[in-house]
């Protein structure tokens, strides 16, 4: 009889922590939120319900924003847009960056300098910056939009894929597959990459963070989903001239945007400890320690 | 019972004629690599800016373009000669430190982007700075009193915080200490033109915080781990079994260890300062890079954003160089091989 | 009392010498452990558990006492007990550890940072990682003195009593800048330096050569004589302790099951425990069986009811399980065992262990024919022209200290390893340098078993698929007739077939190191090269896998190619010895002649400080 395949194991172990289950629920509400918000929301986006910074008020449960448009309607609109180029922002990134990573790690040699280079260069900007670039060439376009941000989530995940990968080859069980003269693809497919699942499902947990963080940032800047759009980043920047009046057009999106995040930050820290057991021998702070650093970028 | 003889163990480091100079060797190491990753990132961003459908003049005469003014304006700049050459030109210029005239407004780039350097690398270098000292701090007493409440409060705290953005810590900030809470610090930078950073310390105060309080976390979770991962180690266990006093093993046996790998946290927190920056200044209209780089980008102003572009990328680089220089100068065992 | 040993150069002092306290043999002893008792504190999940419990000994001034156990006897944990020391997660639980009768046990924190290291010094384990990497070898030293007061112009004379004669330089490095030996001396001198009344030595010589070790311990003991400390050596090794230990006594999963001089003990044991141990131990003298002990120590709260090494004893009768056996004396030294059939025990011992009978295969052609090899990693040369035969269906073991070349010469051997010059010859043809160029048959037939169990089988995998690996690979098999071999392969490494579902992490090391071989063996190979494969096991676990594989190969004709560094290990299990310094053979020749007539000057100082049980006492 196998074991359940060991990502469900430790997905599974880290919903059972507090913290795990915090996440979870958290992160969860306000996905559930922008998925269902557009069907739940009183008003459409563009109708004019009130005047401008209205207080909330039982017609606008969260007042009215810059143009007197309501805010409820608008935070219930504004979220699945973000988190689903969020969403596909971090898989590209994932995918490429360790298959990147691992055949760097794997190879060796001049494949590995190559790759590591062209990492470099990369890195030397900062995500952000990185995107408006592009941005500022071809213009604030959705499908541009992911792709910079999965361009610059690549090389720090073929950083943590290939550390990660190097480990795992130096070790004894895959020399045994190498006597046997069996072909490095399948030695990685089979051997390497099972055993990089927790590492993997952490990155990805983190650079969704920073993808939700990046493509909000870059709405707020105004170079995301432009108006009269409702978008979360967006609706930030234009509702901050109210802030006085009316906060909410401001705080609602701003505290979808948080919870969101911290949520994604705080269950991912759970995955990461629970996948401390599973074929490890790693003491907590070396996961703490590895968790730390690669956040930091 | 006889015993072997042998040649006597060789000892310690090398003589002084022979010894190696990693540091040095390491910065110029570096630092050819990293003049040649700005090449490369100039090159980059050249390139990227000659893709734009339309080019530079379209841009400067907007509706105004016939075929005929285009054709005149693009000779006048020089944008019919081969890309390469128009690379080399702009290059050159930048070396003499001339980064071309902005498209927005026609001031030379240099001019419009000088004082704001300043004012950046003052935001970032505040924050950096007090943000690296707060964070060792916490780390080091929160590592001390391990699984203590303050210990607890402090990790799951900073586990939070780390995932905010900065325009949230900036608006929640605004909210309190600005607009509606109470009104000690301007919400919107005005500064005199033409001053320093540090003669509009109320203007200073807002933007600093909020950076400030996004880079802690990471710097005090870093430096937590790596204590705790320090005051584990059998050098530390062998400092107690030798009878040296609490406070003197975490001051000076654990923290020395754990300090490296928190060097490099630090170096990565004022990368991120660099894009962090952009946001904020923003937010609070500080008169900074990151301000100007947006509204290069909403009017397409290319000089300008290939200026701020490449000064941030060296920026990153140099501070690149710095932490690994750092981090092998508290690392003896990267630093000294074996004899 | 034997003088100190000649290399030390320190005068000894003189009879009547304040300093030189004649131990009285009924004096107070200068450390009394009574009942020690050490928890793992009851949580939510689980009772309290015992780690250690009822260990009580003395030891008088001057003498070394041996603590012997294997892992998960605990003895860590009551060598940390000695200086006041519980790890993190665990508690003490009742009992007394008297230094000068004081008890360490009671005192404060304050009172214990003040008695480490001046009253009560540890050597640890691995010096290595004892040292702090980023502090100057002096600054360590010299803070020992700033701490504990002291002239800290006596850290040259320190220094040097512990062996190091020209300090000055080595005071200059960074601890990863010396040799290991050089570190472990460092350690010692910063343990004696303040001359303190009992010293701890935990497994000090663990991975250091068997030259090195053999001078360490000389050491050890010369300065334990000139300044009348008492100290307490933990070690797995029983020849190591044997060398050194006045008194020992053996841990057995937290107690402490039996008591002695060390020469009574090691020639007649009075614990069944004790008697496994020594029969599982190889020697220099004769190649005899090595016979292991089956099963493991049961594991803090899983104790069986009565004597904790019953289900693994041959001598067990009822009563054994009734309740926990007493100390039972059985000479009038006070060697006593806790086993309510002692004196019968002792009284067995001496009989004779049972010969190994190995036929010697007549001469054929030889199975591996290795010739001018040799491997150089940028201009340093790892291994010189290295020329070596393996016998058809002999075993032959290659000897060295770490770093001669011995594992590189494996790694080149099965294709790990492509960057030598020289030729390998397989059953007579030659070997392309890398696995790349090998043909399926060349692959399968040489097979590798490597010396970490712990990383040699992939996490995730079932031991099942591990071994199917190399089958599937192989040879086309249908599903039923691959479970078969797989079956067959654990049965034959003594493994039970529903091992196949299991996971690594549920295995013990042996267990690991069994399917590590049963993977190797089920492609039915020709030569298999071992490389160090038991060194990281007990001795009781080594003997049976050793036990194994000699069976495994008479029964399938294999050859052998045997890496080690334990010269008694190549007593039992080879018939030809290849002794390797430095990357050059040094000499090579029948087991039985090599050892005992050696040619080489080398070779005689490498078997000269082996340790061994004649020195015992």
């Amino acid at each position: 009889m196998a074991r359940r395949p060991e990502p469900i194991v430790v997905l599974g172990r880290a919903v059972r922590t507090p913290r795990g289950t915090v996440g979870l629920v958290i992160a969860g509400l306000v996905i559930l939120v922008a998925v269902i918000g557009p069907a739940v929301a009183p008003y459409s986006t563009t109708e004019f319900v009130t005047a401008p910074f209205a207080r909330a008020s039982s017609a606008a449960w969260l007042g009215g924003d810059v143009l007197g448009r309501d805010v409820l309607t608008r935070t219930l609109n504004g979220g699945w847009e973000l988190l689903a180029m969020a969403a596909v922002a971090t898989a590209l990134g994932v995918v490429v960056g360790a298959l990147l990573g691992v055949a760097a790690a794997y190879y060796g040699g001049w494949w590995d300098s190559v790759i590591m280079r062209a990492v470099d260069v990369i890195l030397a900007f900062p995500q952000l910056v990185f995107a408006l670039l592009l941005v500022s060439i071809l213009g604030p376009k959705i499908w541009l939009i992911v792709l910079a941000v999965a361009i610059s989530h690549a090389p720090q995940v073929a950083r943590v894929a290939r550390a990660a990968a190097l480990d795992i080859t130096e070790r004894d069980f895959v020399k045994a597959m190498q006597i046997l003269g069996i072909p490095g693809r399948r030695i990685i497919r089979r051997d390497v990459l099972p055993n990089l699942t927790s590492v993997l499902m952490v990155e990805i947990g983190l650079r969704l963070t920073y993808s939700m963080l990046v493509i909000a940032g870059l709405s707020f800047l105004g170079f995301g989903l432009q108006p009269p759009a409702a978008s979360w980043g967006l609706m930030i920047n234009e509702n901050r001239v109210g802030l006085i009046a009316n906060p909410w057009g401001v705080l609602m999106p701003a505290i979808l945007i948080a919870l969101f995040t911290i949520g994604v930050n705080t269950f991912t820290d759970s995955v990461a400890r629970a996948s401390l057991g599973v074929g490890g021998r790693a003491t907590e702070s070396d996961v703490e320690l590895a968790l730390v650093a690669r956040e930091v970028t | 019972m006889t015993t072997a003889t042998e040649a006597p163990e060789r000892v310690g480091p090398p003589s002084k004629a022979a010894r190696p100079h990693p540091i040095r060797d390491l910065l110029i190491k570096r630092s050819l690599i990293g003049v040649l990753t700005l090449v490369a990132v100039s090159i980059l961003v050249f390139a990227a800016t000659q893709t734009l459908p339309g080019n530079a003049a379209s841009a400067v005469l907007l509706n105004t373009a016939t075929p005929q003014r285009l054709h005149a304006l693009e000779v006048q700049l020089g944008l019919n000669r081969p890309a390469v050459d128009q690379y080399w030109t702009w290059l050159t210029g930048v070396l003499h430190g001339n980064f071309g005239k902005s498209l927005a407004n026609g001031q030379p780039v240099g001019t419009l982007i000088g004082g704001r350097i300043l004012n950046s690398l003052a935001l970032v270098v505040l924050a950096g700075v007090i943000g690296t000292l707060i964070g060792v701090g916490l780390g080091v007493l929160a590592a001390a009193r391990r699984d203590s409440v303050f210990d607890h409060v402090l990790s799951v705290t900073s586990l939070a915080v780390t995932a905010l953005p900065e325009f949230v810590v900036a608006v929640v900030l605004i909210i309190f200490f600005a607009a509606v809470v109470v009104h000690w610090f301007p919400a919107v930078s005005v500064f005199v033109p033409g001053t320093a950073p540090w003669s509009n310390p109320k203007e200073l105060v807002l933007p600093v915080a909020t950076l400030v309080i996004v880079i802690v976390p990471y710097v005090f979770r870093m430096m937590r781990a790596s204590m705790i991962d320090a005051l584990e180690s059998d050098y530390v266990q062998m400092a107690r079994l030798k009878g040296v006093p609490k406070w003197r093993v975490l001051l000076f046996h654990a923290l020395p260890n754990a300090i490296a790998p928190t060097i490099q946290v630090i170096g990565l927190s004022f990368l991120y300062l660099a894009g962090g920056v952009v946001v904020v200044e923003y937010m609070f209209n500080y008169p900074g890079l990151g301000q100007a780089l947006v509204s290069a980008v909403s009017d397409r102003d290319i000089p300008q954003i290939q200026a701020i572009v490449l000064v941030l990328a060296a920026f990153y680089i140099a501070v690149n160089i710095l932490t690994d220089v750092i981090a092998l100068a508290v690392s003896p065992r990267r630093r000294l091989p074996r004899s | 009392m034997a003088a100190p040993s000649e290399n030390i150069p320190v005068t000894a002092p003189a009879e009547d010498t304040p300093l030189a306290k004649r131990p009285a043999e009924d004096g107070t002893p200068r450390l009394a452990v009574e009942n020690l008792r050490i928890v793992m504190p009851a949580s939510r999940r689980r009772p309290e558990a015992d780690v250690v419990d009822q260990v009580s000994f003395t030891v008088q001034p001057g003498h070394v006492l041996g603590l012997v156990g294997e892992s998960g006897s605990g003895k860590t944990t009551v060598a940390l007990a000695l200086l006041g020391l519980v790890k993190r997660g665990l508690a003490t639980g009742g009992g007394k550890v008297l230094v000068d009768g004081r008890d360490i046990l009671a005192l404060s924190e304050h009172e214990l940072q003040k008695l480490r290291g001046r009253t009560v010094a540890y050597v640890p384990q691995d010096p290595g990682s004892a040292l702090n990497p980023v502090l100057k070898v002096g600054t360590q030293l010299r803070e020992v003195f700033a701490i504990h007061g002291g002239d800290a112009d006596r850290l040259t004379q320190v220094m040097a009593e512990a062996g190091l004669e020209d300090p000055g330089p080595i005071l200059a490095s960074y601890p990863h800048q010396l040799s290991g030996g050089q570190q472990q001396r460092v350690a010692l001198a910063m343990a004696f330096a303040c001359r303190p009344r009992l010293i701890v030595l935990d497994e000090p010589t663990t991975g250091l050569d068997v030259t090195t070790q053999r001078r360490v311990l000389d050491t050890v003991r010369g300065l334990c004589r000139t300044y009348q400390v008492a100290a307490v050596y933990i070690s797995h090794d029983l020849a190591v302790v044997a060398e050194i230990a006045d008194h020992v006594a053996v841990l057995y999963s937290g107690r402490l099951i039996e008591i002695g001089a060390a020469s009574e003990l090691f020639s007649h044991p009075a614990h069944p425990y004790t008697r496994g141990l020594m029969r599982a131990v190889p020697s220099m003298e004769s190649s005899h069986e090595l016979l292991g002990m089956a099963g493991s120590p049961p594991r803090p709260g899983n104790r069986p009811a009565g004597c904790a090494f019953r289900p693994r004893c041959e001598f067990a009768i009822a009563e054994c399980e009734l309740r926990e056996p007493q100390p039972v004396v059985v000479s009038d030294t006070g060697h006593a065992a806790n086993c309510v059939r002692a004196l019968e025990v002792t009284a067995l011992s001496g009989s004779a262990l049972l010969a190994r009978d190995r036929t010697v295969p007549p001469a054929a052609e030889p199975v591996l024919t290795i010739s001018g090899v040799s491997v150089s990693y940028t201009n340093k040369p790892v291994l010189r022209d290295v020329n070596l035969d393996v016998g058809a269906k002999k075993s032959v073991a290659i000897v060295g200290t770490s770093g001669s070349g011995k594992t590189t010469l494996a790694r080149c051997v099965v294709g790990l390893h492509k960057d030598w010059t020289g030729t390998i010859t397989f059953a007579g043809t030659q070997l392309p340098p890398g696995v790349r160029g090998r043909t399926q048959d060349q692959l399968r037939k040489i097979q590798f078993v490597a010396q970490n169990p712990y990383s040699s089988l992939n996490p995730r995998q079932t031991i099942g698929q591990i071994i199917g690996n190399p089958l599937t690979h192989f040879s086309k098999l249908t599903a039923r007739e691959r479970d078969k071999r797989i079956g067959d392969a654990l049965t034959s490494v003594a493994l039970r077939e529903s091992f196949a579902a299991r996971y690594p992490d549920e295995l013990s090391g042996g267990e690991r190191q069994r399917v590590a071989l049963a993977r190797a063996l089920v492609v039915d190979p020709e030569l298999l090269v071992c490389d160090e494969i038991t060194s990281a096991l007990d001795v009781s676990v080594q003997a049976a896998i050793v036990e194994l594989l000699l069976r495994l190969q008479a029964e399938r004709g294999l050859s052998l190619l045997f890496i080690t560094h334990n010269l008694p290990l190549v007593r039992s299990i080879a018939d030809d010895v290849t002794v390797i310094s430095a990357g050059q053979i040094c000499e090579h020749g029948p087991v039985t002649q090599v050892l005992t007539a050696p040619k080489e000057a080398y070779t005689r100082h490498l078997i000269a400080d082996v340790p061994g049980f004649e020195h015992a006492g």
